[in-house]
This record gives C-alpha cells, sequence and structure tokens, in this order.
C-alpha cells in the first residue's frame, strides 16, 4: 500500500571513501605551512600574566627568548628553594649566576646575547627584539636583574610576553 | 583484456588515509598557533662612567610605587595616592586618569620657567607632555603580575592621549595613521618611562 515501503530491493550505495585521503592531505599541509615547531622545552613553564595593550611580534626570527619561570616541585626539593630560574637557551641559571655587580657585565648573558647577534646580518641587529615571557608568580628581582644585564650589553628593545585579554 | 593481464597488480591505497591521518596527527601536536605578543618597551641605556644624570624638576615626575606587598601608590613628585587592586585582578582606573591628566598639564609649554595659567592646568604638575616623565619604582620582591598590571595601564593611558590627540589632529584613529603622522604623534608624546630612581631637584 504504502509508496515507501522497506527494503523494496534497493540499498542506500555505500559512500565513496576515495576522496577521504585528499581531504586528510589537504588538512595535512594546512597544518604543515601554519606550523612552527617549538624551539626548544621550557624548563620551568611560565605561566605569563594578562594584559590588554598588547602587540603582535612581527618576525619571529628577529627575537631572542628568555624564560623566567618558578621550577616545579621536584627541583624545588633539589635547589632548596623556590626561586625564580632564568633560561637561556636549553639551560637554566639562577638570579645570581647571571647577574653581576656595578658596571661589571655578566659572560653568561653577554655569551647569550653574542651568539644570538651572530646569526644575523648587520642590517637586522637593530631591530633585534628580546622577549622576556616570565611566570606572573615571579619576582621582580630577577626580571630587574635581566633587564640590567641587557642594558649593559646595549641590547634595549624588549617584549614582556602577555597573553591576551579582552576588556 | 590483455592489458590486465600483464600490467602490474594495482597498490592498494586504502591504507594512504591512515599514513596521511598519522602525519597530521603529529603537525596539530606539534604546532603552536599563538603569535608572541606583548608589551613593547625600550629599555634605558646602562650609565656611562663620569656622566651626569640631568637632574628632573619635582613637578614633572610622575611617581608610581609598587611595594613588596604588591600595594600601589602614585602620585606627582612623591608616591601618596593608593591605588586600589580589586580582588578579581583588575586595577582602580584611577591611576590611569591620573597619569593622562598629569601627561596632559601643559603648565609651561613654551619652556620660559613661567606657569602659562591656563584654565584647568595645575602649577604644581607636569610642563609639557614631552617633558612629563613616569617614574616606575618596584621593590625585589614585588610580583611580576602587579608589574605588568601597573605597565598596561600606563600603555593604556599614553594609547588614549595619541589617540585623542590624532582623532584631533587627523580625524583617525592612530593605528591607522601612516607612520610619519604616527611619529609626529610619539613625538608629542613621547612615552618617558623611567625604572631607575631620578635625582630629584629641590623646590627652592
Amino acid at each position: 500500500m504504502s509508496k515507501f515501503k522497506k527494503g523494496e530491493g534497493k540499498e542506500m550505495p555505500a559512500i565513496s571513501t576515495a576522496s577521504l585521503p585528499d581531504i586528510v592531505f589537504m588538512l595535512l599541509f594546512f597544518f604543515m605551512v601554519t606550523t612552527t615547531m617549538r624551539e626548544i622545552e621550557e624548563l620551568n613553564p611560565a605561566n605569563p600574566p594578562h594584559a590588554t595593550q598588547i602587540r603582535k611580534m612581527e618576525q619571529k626570527s628577529l627575537v631572542a627568548n628568555i624564560y623566567i619561570g618558578i621550577p616545579p616541585k621536584w627541583k624545588q626539593d633539589i635547589l632548596g628553594n623556590n626561586n625564580p630560574r632564568v633560561q637561556l637557551n636549553g639551560q637554566d641559571f639562577s638570579t645570581q649566576e647571571i647577574s653581576s655587580p656595578g658596571d661589571e657585565i655578566n659572560p653568561i648573558i653577554q655569551e647569550f646575547i653574542e651568539e644570538f647577534k651572530a646569526t644575523k646580518t648587520q642590517d637586522e641587529i637593530p631591530q633585534l627584539i628580546c622577549s622576556i615571557k616570565v611566570d606572573e608568580n615571579a619576582t621582580m628581582g630577577t626580571v630587574t636583574a635581566v633587564k640590567n644585564e641587557l642594558r649593559k650589553n646595549h641590547f634595549l628593545k624588549i617584549n614582556y610576553t602577555t597573553t591576551k585579554d579582552d576588556d | 583484456m590483455a592489458s590486465k593481464r600483464r600490467g602490474l597488480p594495482e597498490i592498494n591505497a586504502g591504507s594512504m588515509a591512515d599514513i596521511a591521518f598519522l602525519l597530521l596527527i603529529f603537525f596539530l601536536v606539534t604546532t603552536t598557533m599563538e603569535v608572541d605578543s606583548g608589551i613593547l618597551r625600550k629599555l634605558p641605556p646602562w650609565p656611562e662612567k663620569d656622566v651626569e644624570t640631568p637632574e628632573i624638576h619635582k613637578k614633572n615626575i610622575f611617581v608610581v610605587l609598587i611595594n613588596k606587598n604588591d600595594k600601589i601608590l602614585s602620585g606627582i613628585g612623591s608616591a601618596t595616592k593608593k591605588v586600589e587592586v580589586y580582588k578579581n585582578g583588575n586595577i582602580s582606573s584611577s591611576l590611569k586618569d591620573d597619569i593622562k591628566k598629569f601627561v596632559n598639564n601643559k603648565g609651561d609649554v613654551n619652556g620660559d620657567g613661567v606657569f602659562d595659567n591656563r584654565p584647568g592646568s595645575d602649577m604644581n604638575s607636569s610642563d609639557s607632555p614631552q617633558e612629563a616623565v613616569v617614574s616606575l619604582q618596584n621593590a625585589k620582591k614585588t610580583k611580576y603580575k602587579t608589574y605588568i598590571l601597573v605597565q598596561n595601564e600606563l600603555t593604556k593611558a599614553y594609547n588614549e592621549l595619541r589617540n585623542e590627540k590624532s582623532i584631533l589632529e587627523y580625524g583617525k584613529e592612530f593605528g591607522l595613521l601612516d607612520s610619519d603622522k604616527q611619529n609626529t604623534i610619539k613625538n608629542y608624546y613621547p612615552m618617558n618611562i623611567s625604572e631607575a630612581d631620578i635625582k630629584k631637584e629641590e623646590d627652592e
């Protein structure tokens, strides 16, 4: 009776999955192009504070990264304190190790900056920026020490990494 | 049907999707989409030996002091007024408003040392936007979070001043101007932030 009788011989045709690899490849290429590999692992994960008046960093190749974070629990037990640690490339240091008194230039930070500058051309050097990613609970004593060492090395453009926060 | 018999057996492409998925997942995991962003600052050069730092008159310095307990004090010449930080982490807008008022005071724009007595300007506040300095002082134990909160308010104050000037002069927002005009406004409202101790010239 019914016009739409079930099981009238015809079955739903199987959906062709032939185009699935194409779709996946398309996604793959998108991620391959947009991806930027994490160059260095953060030894002391830093959770930067929020801010509203932020600017984007345009050229990543011109940016030197310094991380300041609170060491994780197991590391605090070894170090015996929870003072912030300063990470340059793949190694972290205490505040005392990277700061020198008075006009003395600290060799560790100097080496870090010289190494970074060596890979850049003469035209790029004035545009170099140092991005400091600091944990929101770190104390200013460490941050000021790093800033003073950068000033001694005539590296004056800096960026305080913050996360976007809409007001 | 001759060709079918002689040709190579067709390679099964069924696993192609799996391989592509595997790669896709790898890139999904390693990718970091977020662009590095933050507050840009230019540090003052390290003072050379035997170079005297110029003295700045008290009325041209707006002091923002953050102590070791993250309490904020502000004021012209010396930090006297308490700035409230609310429980939700927001800061009272009085700091921003005070900085804007201080920078825009224009007590003595022509620099002849005589108070211009313009309506709305204060004798004990800054002479001109170019001479106004914001001095940011913090203790060693100050939390970075509070410091950034203040830096953000400072940037906001200057951004608003520059934007207001831009709309007044060119009828466009600061961000939409070409770089020449932006520099003109930046020179009018230079962001003078001092983080070191400044020598204060005492009043006669």
